[in-house]
């Protein structure tokens, strides 16, 4: 990882000249930070020590989020207080002007040691207090103007309290907005399989939480769009059963017209109001629609007699969805109509020699598709440009497979027995960086959910 | 079968003739002398009748002891040969990789479960199929599906009405061999046949 990062700001180092020669200058000066990092084309960022140890948990968690969120270069001081109020003249102050939004009120602005913090690589500062009725005040200073960017305000509930933690990520997306302008993925659930249970996590990998507990055999889940949902399927008696379940209150419906077929691998269209899924019947499988809202309306989308069409995605306009047929042999990514006309090929593929392709996501963001194809008897994630439909390989270490997108549609959880087992990781798209997401053996077919409002957080 | 309660109804006639046969004279109870004392003489073939009533009892219960054995041995014969027939039903099929097709030497396993759903009507099965690990987990149920279709329409194109017949498919969920080489998967890429109703009493074809 950091010798990619150097790679690449060895190649771009005249564009970003000046944070370059003043970050290795400071380090050539021998300032000895946690851990060297080395000076990339990401803005440095700092969460500055607090004297609050209550808010200890809450810096962590922000550090860790700013830091999964592989936007920046995480910055780690030493000994934090002997730095942060040096001796070297306050000069926040003399820049009026250059701070933007901020109000440059907190107390903690107007000793900020900029030029220190500049020399250090930092573009962004953070620093955190704590403000009566559990509201925690963020201050992200501007480094480089040398001010205030903006004070966030927000109630985090108490530790023990079960919104505590997502309440937290909400507050670093937040951060990332501030600094960078760009929504994050902080607040955000993976929900995933493990022994024939629904389970739900953390982006960050805490809070593990399982959150179907029938007996049935449960596979698929599912997110809707507005995070206040989600769907899967359960073996109900040789049949396949699908469940909406709401999840703030926990409670869940079977799906009106599911539970005499073996239904599965439900995928909410963007509206929230349509369920498609793989019906297999005597006939083959194929891809039907329902209802959810009123409970009817089963409509048929594809018809394969002599062959099976299954695992409907949708884009994120409604207008198409990518699923997988096995019309030409093998199974291979397809797209059509959210009516089921027009159905064309979607990832290309040499036939006889391309191995099957399955499991496609389309991204949030509308322009890719994932999905893990079979090279050479194991099985690899693949994306799919939606527009040049060229395929990328992204992985090639071990069997790597049900890639999920993050909000963000630059990270993305997929299974991989890399280290031996299989279990979830995480991976950006921009730098490559991977991540284990849960250390446990045999958790499988993950689905990250939307960023989470703000009701639907407590749980799962 | 049917012949037991006309045979009890018969013994217990007997039984019945043989105690009131005191007024009447036994065939048996006369033979003590026609000159004897008449009170002796009665008593006598009072005694006799009871006696033979007795022995006629006893013969019955020990015939009545001998057919609940005959019954008893028929009923676990056909027992035995319920579970040979089910141990048959229950034979599995195995499959290729990515494959759905009855190989040819699995058409024999199924033709043996076509004599068995003629010779017992009133049997439904369900068949299920299932996939080894390594291919998608949620493409494998769609192959498992195929591979139960593929043995319910060997089935039902040898006479086997289809209402008699559910497909049902695990992908691969339900391994019966954990391992992770061919000679399991090649074990988890199969078809498993299991009786829905009327199982209690099968015939062998």
């Amino acid at each position: 990882m950091r010798r990619l990062v150097l790679a690449v700001s060895l190649m771009s180092g005249a564009v970003v000249g000046r944070s370059v020669a003043q970050d290795t200058s400071a380090i050539d000066r021998g300032v000895r930070i946690g851990i060297v990092y080395r000076p990339g084309v990401r803005p440095g960022m700092v969460v500055l020590p607090g004297r609050a140890a209550v808010l200890d948990s809450v810096r962590a968690i922000v550090t860790r989020d700013l830091d999964y969120s592989d936007r920046f270069e995480l910055i780690t001081l030493p000994g934090g207080d002997s730095i942060r109020f040096a001796t070297v003249a306050p000069p926040a102050p003399a820049r009026p002007g250059t701070s933007g939004r901020g109000t440059g009120g907190a107390a903690a602005a107007a000793g900020l040691n900029y030029p220190l913090y500049q020399a250090l690589g930092a573009d962004f500062a953070v620093a955190l207090a704590a403000a009566p009725g559990d509201t925690t005040v963020v201050t992200v200073h501007d480094v480089a103007a040398g001010g205030v960017r903006r004070e966030l305000r927000a109630h985090v509930p108490p530790l023990t309290d079960r919104g505590f933690r997502m309440a937290v990520h909400r507050l670093a997306d937040r951060v990332l907005e501030a600094s960078l302008g760009v929504a994050g993925m902080a607040a955000t659930r993976v929900l995933f399989v493990m022994d024939g249970k629904v389970y739900a996590i953390d982006q960050d990998g805490a809070d593990q939480r399982m959150v179907s507990s029938s007996d049935h055999q449960a596979m698929s889940p599912a997110w809707a769009a507005d995070g206040r949902r989600f769907a899967y399927m359960e073996f109900w008696e040789g049949h396949g059963r699908l469940f909406v379940q709401d999840v703030a209150t926990g409670k869940r419906a079977p799906v009106a017209t599911t539970g005499q077929a073996l239904d599965f691998t439900p995928a909410f269209a963007p509206d929230g109001k349509i369920l498609a899924f793989s019906r297999a019947t005597e006939e083959g499988t194929d891809i039907y629609t329902v209802n959810i809202k009123d409970g009817c309306c089963l409509q048929r989308l594809t018809v394969g007699r002599f062959y099976d069409n299954l695992s409907p995605t949708y884009s994120p306009d409604g207008q198409r969805i990518a699923f997988v047929s096995t019309r030409s042999g093998l199974p291979q990514i397809y797209v059509m109509a959210g009516d089921g006309t027009d159905p064309q090929l979607f990832a290309p593929f040499d036939y006889g020699a391309t191995g099957s392709s399955n499991a496609p996501e389309w991204s949030p963001d509308g322009q890719s598709v994932a999905f893990h194809r079979d090279v050479g008897g194991t099985l690899q994630v693949f994306v799919l440009d939606v527009r040049t439909r060229a395929v990328r390989q992204l992985t090639s270490v071990g069997r790597n497979e049900d890639p999920t997108w993050a909000p963000d549609s630059r990270h993305m959880a997929f299974v991989s027995d890399r280290s031996g087992y299989r279990q979830l990781w995480i991976i950006d798209l921009e730098t490559g960086r991977i991540r284990p997401l849960l250390q446990k053996s045999g958790a499988r077919l993950p689905a990250w959910s939307p960023r989470l409002p703000e009701a639907a957080s407590s749980t799962p | 079968m049917k012949r037991v309660p006309l045979l009890l109804l018969g013994g217990l006639v007997a039984v019945a003739l043989a105690a009131c046969g005191g007024k009447k004279p036994e065939p048996p109870a006369p033979a003590a002398g026609p000159n004897a004392d008449s009170l002796a003489a009665a008593q006598k073939a009072h005694d006799d009748s009871v006696a033979a009533a007795q022995a006629e009892a006893e013969r019955l219960a020990r015939e009545d002891a001998e057919r609940r054995q005959r019954m008893a041995d028929s009923l676990a014969a056909l027992g035995r040969s319920t579970e040979a027939v089910k141990t048959i039903l229950a034979t599995m099929v195995h499959f290729d990789f990515d494959k759905s097709i009855i190989r040819a030497g699995d058409a024999a396993v199924l033709d043996q479960k076509v004599a068995i759903l003629q010779a017992n009507p009133g049997l439904r099965i369900r068949i299920s199929g299932h996939c080894d690990e390594r291919g998608s987990d949620e493409y494998n149920l769609a192959l498992g599906n195929r591979r139960a279709t593929s043995a319910k329409q060997y089935l039902t194109s040898h006479g086997i009405d289809a209402s008699r017949i559910e497909t049902a498919s695990y992908g691969e969920e339900r391994p019966i061999d954990p391992g992770h080489d061919e000679s399991s998967w090649a074990q988890n890429r199969r078809d498993e046949f299991e009786i829905l109703a009327g199982g209690d009493n099968l015939k062998q074809p």
